[in-house]
């Protein structure tokens, strides 16, 4: 294929001298480079070349290889591993190492047999391409010279690679049917160009799994991921190009979650990738995202969805390298000028396959059993992820949502702690509020999002009550968790009604605004401004009741109050156009409690 | 099956061999050891290099000598011979035969080890499966394909609850789909049927009692559907490095049944924390490094690969559904056995003590038990309309009286507000008699919908607050079963008096 890299000029070919699971070992390959892709034995698996020494090259197998013996050859391709980018990419299923499963389902049927290969990108099909340059027109790394229709939903924008040599059009394809091996731009070089740069752009390019695609420059995160989840968007929100982690033990809602914020996130572009967990999940993703419809497109989400899935049964040296394939594809739509969102579900199983992997090499272990270089390889993950300013000099952005399985629930483990480190948003799952099936089950005490302060000018185009009320509601629900403390020794009888007041709005906070059904129409997704308006309703009301109460009103008048529950039900009453309805309420609240002051009050002035 | 042989090893210490390796001989491949007593033992290659083959063996290594020792390299994994013969019948953890009778009769063989199964090849599983059982149908869903496991500890009745479950494990064919089904001939109504060609029970037991095997195929044989069973048994007293294989090998029939049969196949297997300590027994012969408690680091891995062998696929119209029995070692649900099995299985049953010494059975522990199926197993045209917020109102709920019980330990339950006294009493109705029922009683889904609404019905309506007011007033039973503790309008706070015009209405 044109579009490929050159290849090295002659394959390497070596001689197995020891299998031990998916860790190989093979003489002959001294002239291959670490981190270079090879064909492991006669069914030609594909494999990565992970460790040179004297004794040979270490080998991480990503297939099966039951049955493989010593003396078996080992090809290397003098390339490293690669992902095929172009158009196509949308709406697939693919393994960790990028192999169609649609397509190795035709050939190997419902089982994965060890060998099989698919094309990444159907190399027969033609793509509409409009060029975007003439020629003599500058082009160099970055440079837009093209586009395709990808989906209805998504134009596929054809760059110059960031590997392009810098210099001016020499040829441009009409505008016309092409497939991904056509050339489609050839460069002439600038005199003073480096050599050993592309000078032909196909639709599509490769680009090595390990590398981050470079950006001219990184931007502050200071635009929402909007996700539709008020306990998110308000509370703990997101940036665009941010980094956040899920932790939570089992059951209590990760994978919802992530599905949740992958269907109605305003991100353009998805890249799901379950990395060592249940196949069902991801069945259960490719079968509802077609039918889902993007509230803001009117589009089917699966439009914009990339999925990868190496599920745990998959073979686990694929897994460590599926989260690299995700974010590689992540980073190329974001080159484009896209809003990339990352959901990577679980960090923790593919850190798991680090271990071992590290173990089959006899690495010395750190912390439980996990090497050493965990930190430092979750970092590298979660620094690929960034709102930036690309080569071509539009912005893009790459947010990760990392979900984090904790082994017992525990957050001290390492895998969390380090993730810590390197993300800015933490959203704890909470397994008591699971177990009363609070869904988003995300703790309001111990999560945490430290981009707050970066979007208050964005939302305050949305809505400028959106800082105050969020800072309120978060005090009120630490005040209520410290009240809590003491009605479990005291019960709530002998607290003043002022902090009672707490307990009552603190609850209607719980089901009114934190918790959100996915299976509601009209709640599944909420808009931004719904969302402020509804917080804003509950605190008028603390803010009113509290008043009240202090000039003399009996607090269970304000308990009997029918606005009280009237204000749980709001979120799926009210539709997210009539947003009216809602400040309805608002006003009702203040001829509520007016009333209540004029019979009550009257008795303080008395 | 001879392969090549070869005389002599170099090591042997526990169930780990070490031969040196003359001939070609691939990873994983099996391979027979012949000790003095000339018994074939056999194992699968760990690590092969130029030199040597590193040799699990799955029994004993007893009486096997460096000099005398013959190994012979089969060259081919573990296989199980497959065919509609392995209905009825019993094997050993092995896979060969254990009930006197010969092999069975075919030429199909399948490696035990499976495939992994493509993601995009499988059906997602939809169909309800009624128990009969309310604590599960209620609000942890059976679907078929799903795999759900039982959390239980020692002396809990998992066991029975595991045959109940099998015993009353019924398709309910979704209303609209009444019809086609018939039609098409194509979906069991009834897994219990003696008639029914299309489903089939496999049971794999790991280093459980006699009279554990026992009691399941007893319950099986009552049942009438003996004849439908393949069990494959490594009772307590075979080598325990065997049990490391019997997953692999009813899993290995289980998929044949289904996917090459069409059957429904129900996979029972316990106890999983022997098969786990089997594999942490292996490793540490090995030298691995450890991760949790002594168990290797792939012990996710390990389990996945055999709990992912649950589900449905395309192309064939059978499925696998699995229930894993463990036992929690000291009731610990964070201990690595049960924490990694819940992160790989769709859900879990889990059984709690302290609701069994009340004498409640199934005592399935309301609140940490979850079926991640559910939510698209049931609701409009599956079970009922108000099952999804029904099921999610009981919870939070149920959830609120665990809060109540912890406060009237410390305050007494004579200081509680009314309301709370209300949420006691609906804790202690819900598990007297919802969560409680016979071992031979077997609810209707309407039923046991129908009960979890009389329960509610002890609590004031405005708790209600995840069921919409046209459900209520649907199903709510119009007479309240209770009135005591008077008008309660809300949580925490003292009776609001008549005078005081209290809202319920």
């Amino acid at each position: 294929m044109s579009g490929a890299p050159q290849r090295a000029a002659t394959p390497l070919v070596g001689r197995i001298t020891r299998v031990a699971g998916p860790v190989v070992v093979a003489e002959g390959l001294g002239a291959a480079g670490l981190y270079d892709l090879v064909e492991v034995g006669e069914a030609r698996l594909v494999g990565e070349i992970i460790r040179v020494d004297s004794g040979g090259a270490t080998i991480q197998v990503y297939e099966e290889n039951t049955g493989m013996r010593p003396g078996e050859p080992v090809i290397s391709l003098g390339r490293p591993l690669s992902a095929l980018l172009g158009p196509g990419l949308l709406g697939s299923i693919y393994d960790g190492i990028q192999r169609p499963l649609v397509e190795l389902k035709a050939v190997s049927g419902a089982f994965l047999e060890p060998g099989v290969k698919g094309e990444r990108l159907d190399p027969e099909r033609s793509w509409r391409f409009e060029p975007a340059l003439r020629p003599g027109d500058p082009v160099g790394p970055g440079s837009l010279v093209g586009r395709v229709r990808e989906t209805e939903l998504v134009e596929h924008r054809i760059l110059a690679p960031p590997d392009a040599a810098r210099g001016h059009v020499a040829f441009v394809a009409e505008a016309g049917e092409y497939r991904i091996s056509d050339v489609v731009v050839r460069i002439e070089p600038d005199r003073d160009a480096a050599g050993g740069l592309r000078t032909e752009i196909a639709l599509a390019q490769e680009w090595p799994l390990r590398r981050p695609r470079p950006v001219a420059r990184r931007l502050a995160p200071d635009e929402p991921l909007i996700t539709g989840l008020r306990v998110i968007d308000v509370l703990f929100p997101l940036s665009k190009g941010g980094a956040a982690a899920v932790p939570g033990g089992f059951g209590t809602g990760k994978t919802m979650t992530q599905h949740a914020i992958a269907k109605w996130c305003d991100a353009d572009i998805i890249v799901y990738v379950g990395c060592g967990e249940r196949g069902n999940e991801m069945t259960d993703v490719l079968v509802e995202f077609p039918k889902l419809v993007d509230p803001r497109s009117g589009r089917s989400l699966m439009e914009r969805t990339i999925l990868i899935a190496n599920t745990s049964n998959m073979p686990v040296a694929a897994r460590e390298v599926s989260i690299y394939t995700g974010i590689t594809l992540a980073e190329y739509y974001r080159d484009m000028g896209y809003a990339v969102a990352v959901m990577a579900d679980s960090t923790s199983r593919w850190a798991e396959a680090l271990r071992e992997l590290s173990g089959r090499l006899e690495e010395m272990p750190a912390e439980e059993g996990f090497p050493a270089y965990l930190p430092s390889r979750l970092a590298e993950f979660y620094e690929r992820g960034g709102r930036v300013e690309t080569l071509g000099g539009g912005i893009g952005s790459v947010s990760i949502i990392g979900a984090v399985s904790p082994p017992g629930g525990d957050f001290s483990e390492p895998v969390t702690q380090h993730t810590k480190r390197f993300i800015r948003c933490f959203w704890a799952l909470d397994r008591e509020l699971a177990n009363a099936r609070h869904y988003p089950a995300i703790s309001w005490t111990d999560s945490y999002s430290e981009y707050a302060e970066e979007l208050g000018s964005w939302w305050d185009r949305v809505d400028p009550d959106w800082r105050k009320v969020r800072v309120r509601a978060l005090e009120l629900l630490k005040r209520e968790q410290k009240l809590q403390d003491i009605v479990r020794l005291i019960g709530p009888d002998a607290l003043p009604d002022e902090q009672r007041l707490v307990l009552i709005v603190a609850e209607m906070l719980k089901a009114g605004f934190l918790q959100q059904s996915s299976f509601d129409e009209v709640d599944k997704y909420c808009a931004p401004t719904k969302e402020v308006l509804l917080l804003r309703a509950i605190m008028e009301f603390h803010r009113r009741a509290l008043a009240s109460i202090k000039s003399g009103t009996p607090l269970p008048r304000i308990v009997e109050l029918p606005l009280r529950e009237r204000l749980s039900r709001l979120k799926s009453e009210v539709p997210n156009e009539r947003p009216e309805d809602i400040r309805a309420v608002e006003r009702e609240i203040g001829a509520a409690f007016d009333e209540l002051d004029r019979l009550y009050g009257k008795e303080v002035l008395r | 099956m001879r392969g090549l042989e070869h005389r002599g090893l170099e090591r042997a210490e526990g169930p780990i061999v070490v031969a040196p390796r003359r001939e070609r001989a691939g990873y994983g491949e099996l391979v027979a050891v012949y000790g003095r007593d000339g018994e074939p033992r056999l194992g699968r290659i760990l690590d092969a290099s130029d030199r040597r083959a590193a040799i699990q063996l799955f029994s004993g290594s007893a009486g096997v000598s460096l000099e005398d020792a013959r190994v012979e390299y089969l060259g081919r994994p573990l296989t199980l011979r497959v065919g509609e013969g392995l209905l009825g019948r019993v094997f050993d953890g092995l896979g060969r035969p254990a009930d006197g009778y010969p092999d069975i009769i075919s030429s199909e063989k399948r490696d035990v080890n499976g495939r992994p199964l493509n993601p995009a090849a499988r059906r997602y599983p939809r169909d309800f499966i009624q128990t009969g059982i309310s604590a599960i149908d209620g609000m942890n869903t059976l679907i078929r394909g799903q795999k759900l496991p039982i959390f239980s500890g020692n002396g809990l009745p998992h066991n029975r609850l595991a045959a109940q479950i099998v015993r009353q494990a019924r398709i309910i064919p979704k209303t609209e789909d009444r019809a086609a089904s018939r039609g098409a001939g194509e979906l069991a109504e009834n897994q219990g049927g003696t008639e029914d060609e299309s489903f089939a029970i496999v049971f794999a037991g790991m280093g459980i009692k006699n009279d554990v095997a026992r009691f399941f195929i007893d319950s099986f044989e009552r049942s009438g559907v003996l004849s439908r069973v393949v069990a494959f048994l490594s009772l307590a007293d075979a080598p325990t490095i065997e049990r490391l294989v019997t997953p692999k090998c009813a899993l290995t029939a289980a998929e044949y049944l289904a996917f090459e049969r069409g059957m429904h196949v129900l996979v029972v297997m316990t106890d999983m924390t022997n098969y786990c300590e089997a594999l942490r027994e292996v490793s540490a012969a090995l030298g691995e490094v450890p991760s949790r408690k002594g168990y290797p680091g792939y012990l996710y891995s390990d389990l996945a690969a055999l709990y992912e062998r649950a589900g449905r696929i395309e192309g064939s119209p059978g499925s696998i559904t699995q229930i894993p029995i463990l036992s929690m070692p000291n009731d610990d649900i964070s201990h690595p056995i049960p924490d990694l099995t819940g992160y790989i299985t769709e859900g879990q049953i889990v059984l709690d003590r302290e609701l069994f010494q009340k004498g409640v059975y199934p005592p399935v522990a309301g609140l940490p038990s979850l079926s991640r199926l559910m939510k698209d197993g049931i609701g409009p045209g599956m079970t009922r309309d108000d099952h999804r917020d029904l099921a999610s109102q009981l919870f939070a709920a149920y959830a609120r009286v665990r809060s109540v019980r912890n406060l009237a330990a410390i305050i007494g339950e004579e200081e509680l507000s009314p309301l709370d006294k209300r949420y006691l009493r609906f804790g202690e109705r819900f598990e007297a008699e919802f969560l409680a029922q016979g071992e031979d009683e077997n609810r209707s889904i309407e039923q046991t919908l129908d009960l979890g609404w009389q329960m509610l019905a002890y609590l004031p309506r405005e708790e209600l607050v995840r069921l919409s007011p046209t459900m209520i007033e649907e199903h709510l039973p119009k007479n309240p079963r209770e009135k005591e503790g008077g008008h309660v309008s809300f949580e925490g706070l003292a009776p609001v008096t008549r005078q005081g015009g209290a809202t319920e209405a």
